[in-house]
């Protein structure tokens, strides 16, 4: 009848604050709408989930510039590290930090955020994806 | 026909950002009882659809929506 039940498979690349926001709001709402999340962190946004890193400034894209910074900062009410962890509380939502960008960073699960369930291998995120993935 | 209905429980989640409204409103019925009753105040323009498709979805009943000024309330009962 529907694809409620399909997993959301999210790719988050960037590390700055309005994707991580973005990422963290579809996040919860698909945990709301009972849909099972998989996130697999890659490059600067399982940077941005270092356990000593997560509520520091991480900027924002590009294309926000000097206006568009001030303006999220402005209107920032809940971090994304909290929406990420509500989604986790009302629903199935798994957070998987890419074994690939661990090495390039030299880091272990121990320097992530506890909200990074573990590491794993993109074959691993693929075969759980079960349908389109989005990059973010 | 229609009674006053019985609320268990407001919450006030004017000018919270979508998706706080919602996210109260879940929270606020994991800690009730079914049959109980929920209201909601919110501001957020994004509560008028994802109330009640949440509602929907999670299979609870939506009892009342009333548009206020500069506002909305959503009276939900726990179904489940």
């Amino acid at each position: 009848m529907d694809r409620q039940d399909d997993v959301l498979s999210l790719v988050l690349f960037s590390g700055t604050d309005d994707k991580l926001n973005a990422a963290a709001v579809l996040t919860v709402g698909a945990a709301a709408m009972a849909r099972k999340v998989n996130v697999f962190l890659q490059y600067w946004a399982l940077d941005a989930f270092r356990a000593d890193r997560v509520l520091k400034d991480h900027g924002v894209a590009p294309e926000a510039g000097e206006w568009g910074h001030e303006l999220v900062q402005r209107h920032a009410t809940q971090h994304w590290s909290e929406l990420f962890r509500q989604a986790k509380e009302i629903g199935e939502v798994g957070l998987h930090a890419c074994s690939l960008s661990m090495e390039m960073f030299g880091i272990t699960k121990d320097d992530l955020d506890p909200l990074v369930d573990d590491v794993e291998g993109v074959a691993a995120f693929i075969a759980a994806a079960d349908g389109p993935v989005t990059f973010i | 026909m229609t009674l006053a209905t019985h609320v268990d429980r407001i919450i006030d989640a004017r000018g919270m950002p979508c998706p706080g409204p919602l996210m109260a409103l879940i929270g606020a019925i994991r800690e009730s009882v079914v049959g109980d009753v929920v209201e909601v105040l919110s501001t957020d323009e994004g509560s008028k659809t994802d109330i009640p498709a949440w509602v929907r979805k999670a299979r609870h009943e939506l009892v009342e929506v009333t548009p206020e000024d500069g506002f909305a309330r959503f009276v939900v009962k726990k179904a489940r």
